[in-house]
Order: C-alpha cells, then structure tokens, then sequence
C-alpha cells in the first residue's frame, strides 16, 4: 500500500514544497538584479547582494546537458539504493528552466540511451530510499513523453 | 623585479608504496636544490603545497630547521600551481631573492572522495549521488560537444597522444602506450568519457628554486624566467563543478580569465608559444583548454587533433610529459610538474620527448576544483 505523503520526509528541508500534490523547486530571487539561484539563499551569487525573495521554479525545462555514472559511487557520502549487484549508470544533468535557471539534477528515465540535449523534463518528486523507517522523496527530471 | 627558475626537482608520479607524500616532497626538493648547486641553508623562503598528504612546513625536520619563512598552501586543485605563484610574488615583491616551490602528494586508490559540506554544499547533494567531479566533466564536453562538432575520437586522440609521451617520461606513472582502439572501447566512466580518457588520483612530488632574474646566472647558465604566474577562480556564469545551478548567460571560465591576463603579464600572445601543458584532468578537458587558452578557435581542435598538431613534432606541442592521464593527478604537485616539464624542454633536457627546433616559450594551466585555474608563461 502506498504510504501517504504526509509521512514522506524531503531529502533536505527547503530544496522543494514540500507535503505537496503539486511539488515546486525552490530557488531565490535578488531584489536588485533578478538572478534566481538554486537551491534558495540569502546573497547574491551574481551582485553580492543581500536582498532576495524565495521563488518557485518552473516545473518544465530543457536537458541542457547530462552524463551517466557508470560507477557506483564512494559511500559515505552516496545514499543511492544499489548494491554493487543491482547498480545500473544513472544520468545527471543540468535542466533549464526558461527565463530562470539551470539546475542541475538526477534524472529518471526509462532509457538512458534516448537522452539528448534539448529534450523536454518535467519536476517528479518521489522515493529515493528509506532511512529510519520512513520514505524519504527527492528530486528528479523525467522526460516528458514518459509521462504523458 | 623579474623571477628565474634556477633549479627543478621531481619524485617520480604514480604509486611508490612506503614512501609518504612528505618524503616525495622533499625528494624532490633536494633533486632541485642539488640541480640549483644551492642547499637548504640558502633558501630564504618555502611555499609548499598538498591536498591529501602531511603538513608541508613538517619537511624542515628533515631538510633543516633555519628559520625560513615557510607557508602551507591548499588551494583544490592548483594547490602545486598557487605555491609557485605565491613564490613568485614573494621575490617580484622584492621581499626575497631566493626560495622554493614544493607540492607533493598522496592520495588514497579509486575517484576523490568529496565531503560535500566541506564544500560548502547540501549534505542531500552527496547523498543523492552529484558529489562526484567526473559528472562534470562529462557533461562539460557533451555540451560542448553538442555546440561545436567535437566527435569521440578526438577524444580518445587526446589520450592516445598522452599516453605515448607518457611513455617516453621515466617519471610518469603509466608507461605503455594504448591503442586508438584501446582507449575508445574502455569502460564507459561518465558518460561520453571513458575510462582511458581520464587521468587518476595519484602520488608524486614536485619543486623548483626561485629566484631573483638578475641573479639567476650566479647560479646556472640555463635559467628559465616566469613572464607571468598568476590564478583566477570563477566569475558568476561560468560552467564549473559542484554548481546546483548555472546563471542562463555563459561567463568566461576562469581559465579564459587567467590565461588572458597571463598573456597580458607576459607581453605575448597565443602564436608565440612553443609548447604548452595544458589541463587534461581527462581528454575532454585538454579539448576545451585548447580553446579556453586562446591556441585555437572553438570546434578547430576536431582538425588539430586529426593532424596530429599537438603531437610533440606538431606545431604546439601539449602534455609533452603524458599529462596528467599519464602522470595522474597528485594536486599537490600536478601544476609544478607542468612547470617541471616546461623547463626541462626550455632548457633542452627533455630526451626521447625534447620538442625540436629549440623551443623558447613555454605554457603552463592547471584547473579544477572549485573552479580556478593558474596559468605560468616562461621563456629562456
């Protein structure tokens, strides 16, 4: 039976809305020169200003660009599922958010062979693993003809 | 006040099981104290640089406790290249006449370990699998890939070439020369890299004898002057590791930044350049610093690569020494060796590997994490 969001815990606090059917990113927006930032923060990356609004991020986005880690990596600080036996590469990349950000990302896709620059993503947030009995949800891009 | 290189010193890269990374350190320093005719005693200063091994200031134990300024530098992964630039700015000064850069490291086996708190990100970001700099580095080359032409053999030309000066460099760690074939049907590591494209965490140790230009003759007939030495690190915009996000508007990387402000220092441009060691943390990366550097135009290196223009006989030779794919990549150490083989070949010393034609301009750059880069222009 699928447990109920409520009892889901984010992979951090502030990354994502969070319990929530209709999940956002969080970034930032300086009041002085509209950069946005992700994840969200006080300061100006850009301006060094100390000005800033949070924001929620678009859901859609671009690939901009990816890779596949096709190692599993070093634990500490990995927390991914796989053993060594079940590992299979995963794809990271950078999504971009029109008029916003790129932010960079795991990505859930059913092939990663089909992955390209320029391909449509949209936000999921879902389970990741289980630490102390609960479910905890992160983050993910998937390409939209998955999901519809 | 201009600054000479007198002497250089090098321990061996790779693995030298036993030996710690301070006593590779200070092998080394001996060698290019023993290649200046100078002892410990006359040095009025040491910058000496490591990521991963002992406390640098620990080798006056060792060497001899005379007092000698001496500063510890850590700096990612130009560690080696900010000791030296800091030496350098010790004798410009006028502060000092005479002095030495050392780095040296020791790194455990397998990809670095980052603690991603350290650097001043999310725990959530390890955890979920994005601490790891060989994701950057493939997706760096697959957007550039994807915007100028770049195909997958010139990647593995890249190491083929590396790996062959490697060979001819009894200081390198890996010594056999691999096959186009070899390389480009090695295990994928991130993707498009694969795993003979990329260099490795290793061991090794590096130094050089500094000092005042107009007193270099005093102590050799072949000193090598430093022109310009300096680091930048990341403006906002540019593309570098570890970013949760990138700004929509591309900035000059830090490499763009240092090597144009080098050139400046220095007085000359890109075509004066006789041979150059470039970044190749894996072959994608000496790629892009072709460009970053300003010795060819975005998308040119598909051609240079095919005509074998940066090959030791091509008309700018790069990572005469095999790089760090050949050498690995001990941060301590990694940006003095490049200057370790600059001057070898400056001064004509450089063997199987010399460049021919008297080579009289040398180029040094160091990248990495978390995103900065030293550039060194020398001549004879």
């Amino acid at each position: 039976m699928a447990t109920s969001i409520a009892d889901q815990v984010p992979i951090a606090e502030g990354l994502f809305t969070w319990p929530s059917n209709d999940p956002r990113l969080i970034g930032s927006r300086c009041n002085n020169c509209g950069t946005v930032t992700f994840p969200a923060q006080s300061s100006c990356p850009a301006c060094s200003g100390f000005d800033t609004d949070n924001i929620e991020l678009e859901r859609r986005g671009t690939l901009w660009t990816y890779t596949l880690q096709c190692f599993l990596p070093n634990r500490p600080p990995y927390e991914g599922p796989e053993t060594p036996e079940t590992f299979k590469p995963f794809a990271v990349g950078y999504v971009e958010l029109p008029d916003q950000t790129r932010v960079q990302t795991r990505i859930k896709t059913e092939d990663v062979e089909k992955l390209h620059v320029g391909m449509e993503m949209e936000l999921v947030v879902e389970k990741y693993i289980e630490r102390d009995g609960k479910d905890v949800v992160a983050y993910f891009f998937q390409p939209i003809d998955e999901l519809e | 006040m201009d600054v000479a290189i007198i002497g250089i010193g090098i321990h061996p890269f790779g693995r030298t099981d036993g030996v710690t990374g301070l006593e590779q350190g200070v092998d080394a320093a001996r060698k290019a104290l023993d290649d200046a005719g100078l002892s410990w005693q006359d040095m009025q200063f040491a910058y000496g640089g490591t990521g991963a091994a002992e406390k640098p200031d620990t080798m006056v134990s060792k060497l001899g406790l005379t007092g000698l300024q001496f500063i510890n530098v850590s700096n990612g992964c130009a560690t080696g290249g900010s000791a030296l630039q800091s030496a350098y700015m010790a004798i410009k000064s006028g502060m000092f006449d005479l002095g030495v850069a050392v780095g040296f490291d020791k790194h455990p086996r397998g990809a670095f370990t980052v603690d991603p708190e350290g650097s001043g990100l999310g725990k959530w970001y390890g955890d979920i699998g994005m601490a790891l700099t060989p994701q950057f580095f493939g997706m760096k080359i697959q957007r550039y890939m994807h915007e100028f032409g770049i195909t997958e053999e010139t990647l593995a030309r890249v190491a083929v070439k590396n790996f062959k000066n490697g060979s001819m460099n009894e200081n390198a760690w890996r010594r056999e020369a691999f096959s186009f074939e070899d390389v480009i049907t090695s295990p994928m590591v991130a993707s498009p890299l694969r795993k003979y494209m990329f260099c490795s965490p290793a061991e090794g140790g590096c130094a050089m004898i500094l000092c005042r230009a107009d007193k270099a003759h005093e102590y050799t007939k072949n000193p090598v002057y430093l022109k310009a030495a300096l680091v930048k690190t990341r403006n906002f915009g540019s593309f570098e590791v570890f970013s949760q996000n990138q700004a929509l508007e591309r900035a000059d990387s830090p490499t763009v930044q240092a090597s144009k402000a080098a050139f400046e220092m220095a007085g000359i441009g890109p075509e004066d350049v006789d041979v150059a060691q470039l970044q190749d943390t894996e072959s994608g990366a000496e790629i892009m610093h072709m460009s970053e550097n300003g010795f060819c135009g975005d998308g040119e290196q598909e051609e240079w690569l095919a005509n074998g223009w940066t090959e030791i006989d091509g008309k700018l030779p790069v990572n005469t020494d095999g790089g760090c794919i050949a050498n690995g990549e001990p941060i301590g150490a990694s940006g003095l060796r490049q200057v370790y083989e600059i001057a070898l070949q400056l001064r004509g010393g450089a063997g199987q590997r010399q460049v021919p034609n008297d080579p009289k301009v040398g180029y040094t750059h160091v990248y990495g994490a978390p995103g900065l880069s030293g550039v060194t222009i020398l001549t004879t």
